[in-house]
């Protein structure tokens, strides 16, 4: 594939090695160090059935954006945000490859599907740029697809099945109990089922069925109808996106009572089934609840911009941007090598929580707490945006962050340079 | 599977079909009488629900369901007077593109608007739980929600077939050069017609507000199965577009029921395709002069 570059001839004269570099590819580094601002490519889904969760990430992104500038920026100049629809795996990829190629940006950040992120990644990793992962899930990205230049903000799958996993040990929901799943059919849902499977086995529990919902089915009633004839002791949740609003919605028109739980789940598409529609117990990597200053500022700021309190996925991309921003200025360079470099060796973040946080070498995720919440009856709802108790993060405060993730042996990744 | 929980799906199943029928019989009547492939109507579908959630707080649910579909019909005899009125004449593929155009408008205006997330809204305490007869279970506002339906598909069928109105319109969809030429000027009744289909479409947008996801693609989401539904009908047909609407949701949820539910949609397009190949003008098309 041949690709134009655009020659200016100012970037031509600067520099001896202007010249002999020009059309060559492999030297990003030139004319990045020559800008007075350091682009960043901002890429999540803000349309489609997960475009009503890319909303937080673009705001909380921009937020962060504004907050490195006021303070001197990094390594004395402005970061500048290319924002772009990613829309799907496809349009994800040619977007990507644009930013890098055309804009030069120094790093691209967000993703909320698991099958876009994947097509971002081997962008990255062909063009040795750096990804960094803020809202996709799937164990493969950190598995059998893992690779040295895709870092992971977002929790993966497993990380997500062992914190909701541990609430339902407690509530006694596993051993002996028979789960009725549904599952939205793509790359996330696939994941999650796998690693949601490995841990009802291992625990003792089993399938009632295990069902694939399509991504754009928004009518849950026939599955409601076998639900209530399978009688299972809990329903499970592997759903994404708006399908998550439709299920909760119509799970409480018909009126059924089992026990939920879910697998994967964002704040956003609770908030939007109104209220009362509500219940069950799921995972989150953060919610507008956590007790800590860091984040207590964060919502502040938050919904000082934008009038409503940020969502997980608000999260990723917020302390993502700061996690860029902090270790560009400690080490003093924007380039992807030496942030790997910095990454691998266990740099430690501030992530909003009690504890920091740090990149696992092998596998490139972020190691930091998670939450189980539980939602709230509706006679204790005070306000819209307070649905759920909020829990104490996973891992406890003795226990290693690790014994949450997914084992080297449960999610074999083998970087190759 | 029991014969119970299988006669529970085909019921759910017919029902479910309901919900595409509001939308596809508007689709196909303003397609018959001005041969404009409503794409954006869709859009009006999701500006229905909008409303609900703007309406709802000060008027209530009840109160929504009148005016939100009368303001949308009234936004509808706009966009007929100020730009479908343009093309009933031309080229097909020229309405084809505006409405498609008008849909992307529509869908990034609500964006704008109320934001990306899906809005707060869910049934009013009174109108949820099941209807237990038996060992059947039916959802209690689903029951109302087929009632207004069927008010609807009746009124609709004796506004056309037993008014001088429908009579008008049933003409003009056959042979427009005719009824000029008997001195009746067809553009009062487009304009009707236009209101009348995208009112309905409203209409679907506030009965599913409470139980489907409200965010600004939800008319994308539903536009493709009412075309479905339009296209093994049969084009003009109003039986033809109930009786699609029933088998659609039949042949989807039983695709559920028999445990394939991952091909539960793409189950819709294969059965369009068999009666594209077998019945090209759809299951009860008829033939209307001017579109051959």
């Amino acid at each position: 594939m041949s690709i134009k570059r655009k020659l200016s001839r100012r970037s031509v004269l600067k520099g001896a090695a202007g010249a002999a570099a020009a059309g060559v590819l492999g030297f990003p580094a030139i004319s990045k160090a020559q800008s007075d601002v350091i682009k960043i490519g901002h890429l999540t889904p803000r349309t489609g059935f997960l475009g009503t969760l890319g909303e937080f990430a673009v705001q909380a992104a921009d937020l962060a954006v504004e907050e490195i500038n006021g303070k001197g920026g990094v390594l004395g100049r402005k970061i500048e945000l290319l924002k772009e629809d990613s829309v799907n795996p496809q349009t994800a990829s040619t977007k990507a490859e644009r930013m890098i190629e055309r804009d030069q940006v120094a790093c691209i950040v967000g993703e909320i599907s698991s099958a876009s992120a994947l097509t971002i990644a081997q962008v990255a990793q062909r063009t040795k740029n750096l990804f960094v992962n803020t809202g996709a899930n799937s164990d493969a990205l950190r598995g059998s697809n893992c690779n040295k230049y895709m870092f992971h903000v977002e929790s993966q799958n497993s990380m997500y099945v062992k914190t909701v996993g541990r609430a339902l040990l407690a509530q006694n929901m596993v051993k002996g109990k028979k789960w009725y799943s549904l599952t939205a059919d793509y790359a996330f849902g696939h994941d999650l089922l796998r690693v949601a499977k490995r841990f009802m086995e291992a625990n003792g529990g089993e399938f009632a069925a295990d069902e694939l919902v399509p991504t754009d089915a928004a009518d849950f009633s026939a599955f409601l109808v076998k639900i209530r004839d399978a009688k299972p002791d809990l329903v499970v949740s592997n759903l994404a996106g708006v399908q998550i609003t439709n299920f909760l919605k119509q799970f409480s028109e018909f009126g059924l009572d089992f026990p939920v739980a879910g697998f994967g789940f964002d704040t956003a598409v609770a908030w939007g089934a109104g209220q009362g529609n509500f219940f069950g117990t799921w995972p989150l990597v953060w919610h507008h609840l956590v007790d800590t200053p860091g984040s207590k500022a964060f919502v502040a700021a938050f919904t000082k911009k934008y009038g409503r309190p940020p969502d997980n996925q608000a999260w990723g991309d917020y302390v993502a941007m700061h996690i860029l921003a902090k270790s560009m200025n400690e080490i003093k360079s924007i380039e992807a090598p030496k942030l790997i470099e910095h990454w691998e060796k266990g740099a430690k973040f501030d992530l909003l929580k009690t504890r920091e946080g740090y990149f696992r070498a092998y596998d490139h995720q972020l190691m930091h707490e998670m939450y189980a919440v539980e939602a709230l009856k509706t006679s204790e709802l005070k306000n819209q945006w307070d649905i759920y108790k909020p829990g104490p993060p996973t891992p406890g405060p003795d226990e290693d962050l690790e014994v949450i993730a997914a084992t080297k042996e449960e999610n074999v990744c083998n970087m190759s340079a | 599977m029991s014969a119970t929980l299988f006669a529970q799906q085909v019921l759910n199943g017919l029902l479910d079909g309901v919900y595409y029928l509001l939308i596809a019989l508007g689709l196909s009547l303003i397609f018959s009488l001005g041969g404009i492939i409503n794409l954006a109507h869709g859009a009006f579908y999701a500006i229905g629900a909008y409303l609900t959630v703007v309406i709802a707080p000060h008027l209530g649910f009840s109160g929504a369901l009148v005016v939100s579909p009368i303001a949308v019909a009234l936004l509808g005899i706009l966009i007929e007077r100020f730009l479908f009125r343009r093309f009933y004449r031309s080229d097909p593929i020229l309405s084809l593109l505006l409405t498609f155009g008008l849909a992307m408008v529509a869908e990034q205006s609500l964006r704008m608007i109320f934001g990306a997330p899906p809005m707060s809204f869910g049934l009013p305490q009174a109108l949820r739980g099941p209807i237990i007869v038996g060992d059947f279970i039916y959802s209690y506002y689903r029951t109302l929600l087929l009632g207004v339906a069927a008010v609807c598909v009746i009124g609709l069928w004796l506004l056309l077939n037993k008014t001088a109105f429908g009579r008008v319109v049933r003409a003009g969809v056959q042979n427009p050069d005719m009824v000029g030429a008997l001195g009746i000027s067809l553009q009062p009744y487009m304009a009707a017609v236009a209101a009348l289909g995208i009112g309905l479409a409203a209409l679907a947008g506030v009965l599913l507000a409470p139980i489907y996801s409200i965010h600004p693609a939800m008319g994308q989401e539903i536009i493709t199965p009412a075309f479905v539904v339009v296209v093994i009908g049969g084009l003009g047909s109003f039986w033809g577009v109930i009786v699609a609407a029933l088998l659609v949701g039949l042949v989807k949820g039983m695709t559920i029921a028999f445990g394939y539910a991952q091909a539960s949609t793409a189950v819709i397009y294969f059965m369009m395709l068999l009666v594209l190949l077998f019945r090209p003008r759809g299951l009860f098309g008829e033939r209307i002069q001017k579109f051959e």
